[in-house]
């Protein structure tokens, strides 16, 4: 399963290494959320300061879509879904890689925006151990629910509209739980403040990546 | 059964009655509850809104149930996936419903339609959730396919609950407390209060029974006619090739 898992991320993370669409699309996407945001809130710094956490959370949930879109859309064109069912791999496999594919995905995004978030909205950066551990346990979480909700979405002529339906919702709580952690980071509170949030993040991740490897097997077949 | 051609029965027909009777009754009864000091007039929708939560729940929970029961090989029955997709549409219908009438007691009484309290946070992420799940039934599949799809996306929706009600809970609580917990005597809620809500958790609970018989049935004639219209349509073609010269 882990050899499986290693070499699907591999091949998907090289996908997106020759075809550059993760950074000539999806991160100039992400920045270009933040820039609007600040638009919005009609650059005031002092709101864009504390709103900072959650427009940082809200362009990663965004992104997590396009990510997700792009990880099912490789398999979905010209059968290569079909030839790595025919692979003989294992589906548990199959999943763990291309969560993990698009997981360092995020993680490189979320690096990026938090540049982003520093330099476009004056931001100190504190905590950076907690604000590290955050973005580990959401990124998991994130990757694996929406690996998930991806192939289930798949292969449907509604694809790019069911899918933020149903994954939009469900990660929810990272929103709510990864905001309020950073937050916390961010003000200089000890691990303590954030460690309740972290919790849940952690079993969100736990439970979205268990869930991924019983059912993505039934849910590859049937596609 | 198997050339029925509508939906009514004498079950449903009994059910609906009871729901009739306990709806009305809850209807009177509330309309006649006296106006309370700190919520007036309002105080009245007590007869409903926790009795539509409470059947909003019921038809998730059975969703759930009927979904790990397809799963699950031996208890597998087409029968399970209708019943589970008729009750998420039936919940969901509940879920808006409960939104609703807590917007309407929410205005007066909190000044504004919508607070940013946990509950309805959690019911609004509920009903986003099960509109996801409906949605994704209504994909195109076959049968069986759309039977495992959505059973593991209801497990999954069920699954985020309560992850959902932690997140929510410690992000905001203002919502009063479980309005079950509220029945212990000493409370502030009076008798007659405490009575017509259960009489309204019966009415709503009956209401759904009689609804989702129903729709399984309406989803049962459905699937047949989507099985039925291919070999319905390639009859008519032979026939007419056989008429023609």
């Amino acid at each position: 399963m882990w050899r499986d898992a290693v070499l699907v991320a591999g091949k998907d993370l090289r996908i997106e290494a020759r075809s550059r669409v993760a950074t000539n699309q999806v991160a100039p996407f992400a920045v270009l959320v933040l820039i609007l945001f600040a638009v919005a809130l009609d650059a005031d710094r002092r709101m864009l300061e504390q709103a900072a956490a959650g427009l940082l959370w809200v362009a990663v949930l965004l992104s997590t879509l396009l990510a997700v879109h792009r990880a099912q859309g490789v398999e979905s064109a010209e059968g290569t879904g079909d030839a790595l069912r025919l692979s003989g791999l294992d589906p548990a496999g199959i999943f763990l890689g291309k969560a993990a594919a698009v997981a360092v995905q995020l993680l490189a995004l979320e690096v990026l925006l938090g540049v982003g978030v520093v330099v476009l909205y004056d931001i100190d950066p504190a905590g950076l151990g907690t604000l590290a551990l955050t973005a580990g346990a959401a990124t998991v979480g994130l990757a694996a629910a929406g690996t998930l909700y991806g192939v289930l979405a798949t292969r449907s002529r509604v694809r790019e509209t069911l899918l933020p339906l149903l994954v939009l919702p469900v990660v929810a709580p990272v929103l709510i739980a990864a905001t309020r952690a950073s937050e916390a980071a961010l003000a200089g509170d000890p691990l303590g403040a954030a460690s309740q949030w972290l919790a849940l993040l952690g079993v969100f991740a736990v439970m979205y990546v268990g869930f991924g490897v019983v059912a993505f097997g039934p849910l590859m077949e049937e596609t | 059964m198997t050339n029925r051609t509508g939906t009514a029965s004498a079950l449903t027909l009994s059910l609906g009655l009871a729901a009739a009777l306990a709806l009305g009754g809850t209807v009177a009864l509330g309309l006649s509850l006296p106006a309370t000091v700190e919520q007036g007039e309002y105080s009245r929708l007590i007869a409903i809104h926790p009795g539509l939560a409470w059947a909003s729940y019921l038809a998730f929970g059975v969703t759930a149930a009927a979904s790990a029961l397809w799963l699950w090989p031996r208890t597998r029955s087409p029968r399970s996936d209708l019943v589970a997709g008729s009750s998420a549409e039936i919940g969901v219908v509940f879920t808006a419903l409960t939104l609703a009438t807590g917007s309407i007691w929410g205005r007066p009484t909190w000044g504004v339609w919508w607070v940013w309290d946990a509950r309805l946070t959690l019911s609004a992420l509920m009903l986003a959730l099960y509109l996801g799940y409906l949605a994704l039934r209504r994909v195109p599949a076959p049968v069986d396919v759309r039977a495992r799809r959505s059973a593991i996306a209801a497990l999954l929706a069920v699954a985020v609950v309560p992850v959902n009600h932690f997140a929510v809970e410690w992000w905001r609580t203002l919502h009063q407390g479980r309005s079950l917990a509220q029945t212990t005597p000493g409370n502030d809620l009076d008798g007659i209060f405490v009575g017509v809500m259960l009489l309204g958790f019966l009415a709503m609970t009956l209401v759904y029974c009689w609804l989702l018989v129903h729709r399984v049935r309406v989803a049962r004639l459905e699937d047949r006619l989507d099985e039925q219209s291919l070999a319905v349509a390639l009859d008519e073609r032979r026939r007419e090739a056989v008429l023609a010269p």
